[in-house]
């Protein structure tokens, strides 16, 4: 479904991905790790269609079409979900508001007649249990004054909501302690399926232990420079990524 | 911020305002021109007693002085062409004469607005000047309301009818908040006033409906010089509301009015406005000037007087809603949207005085700048040397959209009693690319988005606004954000 070729991206004419390949199909976990600034959140970036960042080569195809040409609520519309490393705040716009024109968007894309109140207000009872979220969340503002851990599972739940085709977590681990952790994990597990998609964004081999991927990617200095199953993880783990560099130069 | 994001916001910024339309107006006008003839036409036209006319010319002859002094007010944060105010007509008579015969011939844009807010078919015609029928819903209506709210001995009519039915309470009370000496513009009101509204509620009486109901209704041709006095007895209640969302037209080009609640002992007033006058073209030109003055006195103890206003019309907006805390445990309450694009400007903000002991002041005020235009908030906090233990909050929050438009904030703080507990605090903010993006990557567009977020900014503010409105500010809003799109 995703299809990235020969990416090259920079920010404020700083190269960051210098020949990024990388395919993902339905139902695949795909994970991917490296250190601070090999360019992980950048490539989270570019999928989303955030405007800081300009692509001066390569394609990405996504269900067949042209990622690239597409607006970032297209892109959205179209079934790319990005789960946020710093989910924004928006101060006075409630969840339920907030979440129902989401929904709605989407409903319109697809032809369908707006959610009713019913409805909507079962699918957020239904999606919050998910990630354990109290549902007076939907009085709140925005992730105003969320903690670091509501703001992490607001976005699994926002995911669970939208049901998006390929979903991107964005090192959605940071910042969360272990219960927090086995929470997001187990909604995202309950999110595989066979015509889903995910690019898991991380630093530590941590999460893969609940977020059990199918093949894990080493990003270095903006290129993909080593893929394997879930073992590969773990030897990095042990061994840090000088290792990888090491072998990559030899 | 992003190309796109640039490109809406100048879109909405130089969007016409969709709803100006002109037509001749049959009035009844006087030569341009200000003089003391032209006052005692004024007088004589309106069948005024003598008294009222020697109050006009007692104001005019002090605005004579004023004009040969500094002319006019130069120090709120606007800018504009001298007015010549020999060049105005002073007096137009309401003109009932039907602009139209049917809603067919009404500029369909303008009946789109007034259905994207919810307005009545009955209400569409009367606000765009259609012939009704004889009999008319709004008019039984009112005349409901009329005897409810005499029943309660409520008065509520137009300032001229009390005036001639009412003379004791206008000689008492006209005035006594904001005298003729008050500014130039209230000067200037004093003498050549048009007709405007008055409300006395009797002691101990809530007012069971909002007025704004009843307000919408009887309002028509109130002219250029609006006159409002409300008086709440001891211990009544009034939730008031001037104003209109559906988009306001005028040929005058200056309004210049005055407010003036009376609380007494345990009284509250809650004032709410809208104000939506025709901003001008987006080279700001023929757009309306509003210098409005509008105060309340808190005179009893415990009395509470609120102003809550949404202000997205005129070219030039000029007005401090202001509570004088005269009674021992009063309270005054400013709240505030103002929204600007294009080239208007707007410089309001409130004047809390504490004269009584532990009075309290809140103040919120949320300005939106969009375009080239210019939004001040202009607040003053005095705290008299007798006022023991009085309190005030003031929060001040600027939204910017764009880069070419302005926020300003003007604090002024007169602390004569140690013992008052001051706070302010004020924040300006970008409409942020991270939270259009956030909003973006859910599906939901970029109009949308900074719909969603003005709107989230202003809540606080919306919501105190009497139920129906609130709905109906928020549309408005919208309508406003959308300038010329869709």
């Amino acid at each position: 479904m995703l299809e990235i070729k020969d990416l090259h991206a920079s920010i404020e004419d700083m190269q960051i991905l210098k020949g990024l390949n990388l395919t993902v199909n339905p139902g695949e976990v795909h994970a991917i790790m490296g250190p601070n600034g090999s360019g992980k959140s950048t490539l989270a970036s570019v999928l989303a269609g955030r405007e800081d960042y300009e692509v001066t080569n390569g394609s990405i195809s996504f269900m067949g079409e042209d990622l690239l040409e597409m607006e970032p609520d297209e892109r959205a519309l179209a079934g790319i979900f990005l789960a946020f490393q710093y989910p924004v705040e928006l101060p006075g716009v409630s969840m339920s508001n907030f979440l129902k024109q989401a929904i709605n968007a989407k409903r319109e894309h697809l032809g369908q007649d707006p959610i009713t109140a019913a409805e909507f207000m079962k699918l957020m009872k239904e999606k919050a249990e998910l990630v354990h979220l109290n549902p007076d969340l939907k009085r709140r503002s925005v992730n105003e004054g969320f903690s670091g851990g509501e703001k992490k599972r607001n976005e699994i739940f926002q995911m669970a909501l939208l049901e998006p085709q390929l979903a991107i977590l964005d090192e959605t681990d940071s910042g969360l302690d272990i219960d927090a952790l086995r929470i997001v994990s187990d909604g995202v597990n309950q999110l595989r399926s066979a015509d889903r998609g995910f690019v898991v964004i991380t630093h530590y081999q941590r999460l893969l232990d609940y977020i059990v991927p199918d093949i894990v990617h080493v990003l270095l200095d903006g290129r993909i420079v080593r893929s394997g199953d879930k073992d590969l993880a773990l030897q990095l783990e042990e061994k840090g990524y000088d290792w990888i560099k090491d072998d990559v130069l030899v | 911020m992003s190309q796109s994001d640039t490109d809406f916001l100048q879109e909405v910024a130089d969007s016409d305002y969709k709803y100006g339309f002109v037509t001749d107006i049959e009035a009844d006008t006087v030569p341009k021109g200000l003089n003391e003839a032209v006052i005692r036409l004024i007088s004589e036209k309106k069948e005024e007693p003598e008294w009222m006319l020697e109050r006009r010319l007692k104001a005019f002859r002090h605005w004579l002085t004023l004009q040969e002094k500094d002319k006019y007010p130069r120090w709120a944060h606007i800018k504009y062409p001298d007015v010549d105010f020999q060049n105005i007509s002073y007096y137009s008579a309401p003109n009932n004469k039907p602009k139209y015969e049917s809603l067919d011939e009404v500029d369909p844009e303008l009946l789109e607005t007034f259905s994207k807010l919810g307005i009545s078919l009955e209400e569409q015609k009367r606000l765009t000047g259609v012939a009704v029928d004889i009999v008319m819903d709004s008019v039984s209506v009112a005349t409901t309301f009329s005897d409810q709210l005499a029943e309660l001995g409520i008065i509520f009519c137009s300032f001229g009818e009390a005036v001639e039915k009412h003379p004791e309470l206008i000689k008492k009370y006209m005035g006594s908040v904001v005298p003729y000496t008050d500014n130039f513009y209230a000067c200037l009101n004093s003498a050549v006033f048009s007709d405007g509204s008055f409300c006395y509620i009797p002691k101990g009486v809530r007012c069971p409906m909002e007025l704004s109901t009843y307000f919408r209704i009887n309002e028509a041709g109130t002219g250029q010089f609006e006159r409002t006095l409300i008086i709440a007895e001891e211990g009544s209640y009034v939730s008031y509301l001037e104003g209109c969302t559906a988009p306001m037209r005028d040929e005058n080009q200056m309004h210049a009015a005055i407010v003036e609640i009376i609380a007494h002992k345990d009284a509250e007033v809650k004032y709410s406005t809208i104000q939506n006058w025709y901003p001008g073209n987006e080279e700001g030109k023929g757009g309306i000037y509003n210098f409005v003055t509008k105060r309340g006195i808190c005179a009893g103890d415990n009395a509470k007087i609120s102003w809550t206003q949404l202000e997205t019309g005129s070219a030039i907006t000029w007005k401090y809603p202001s509570v004088i805390l005269k009674g021992d445990h009063s309270v005054g309450e400013f709240y505030s949207v103002a929204f600007t694009k294009g080239k208007q400007q707007a410089d309001t903000g409130t004047k809390m005085i504490h004269l009584g002991k532990n009075t309290r002041s809140t103040i919120i005020s949320k300005g939106i700048s969009a375009g080239n235009s210019q939004n001040s908030y202009r607040g003053l906090v005095k705290v008299n040397a007798k006022a023991e233990g009085a309190r005030n909050f003031s929060q001040c929050d600027s939204m910017l959209l764009g880069d070419r438009c302005g926020a300003h904030t003007f604090p002024y703080l007169e602390i004569e009693n140690p013992t008052a507990q001051v706070e302010h605090e004020a924040t300006t903010s970008k409409v942020g690319e991270d939270q259009i993006f956030y909003c973006n990557q859910r599906g939901i567009g970029e109009e949308e988005a900074i719909k969603l977020i003005v709107n989230g900014f202003c809540k606080d503010i919306l919501a105190k606004l009497p139920m129906e409105f609130a709905i109906e500010a928020q549309k408005l809003l919208a309508i406003e954000l959308e300038g010329s799109v869709g």
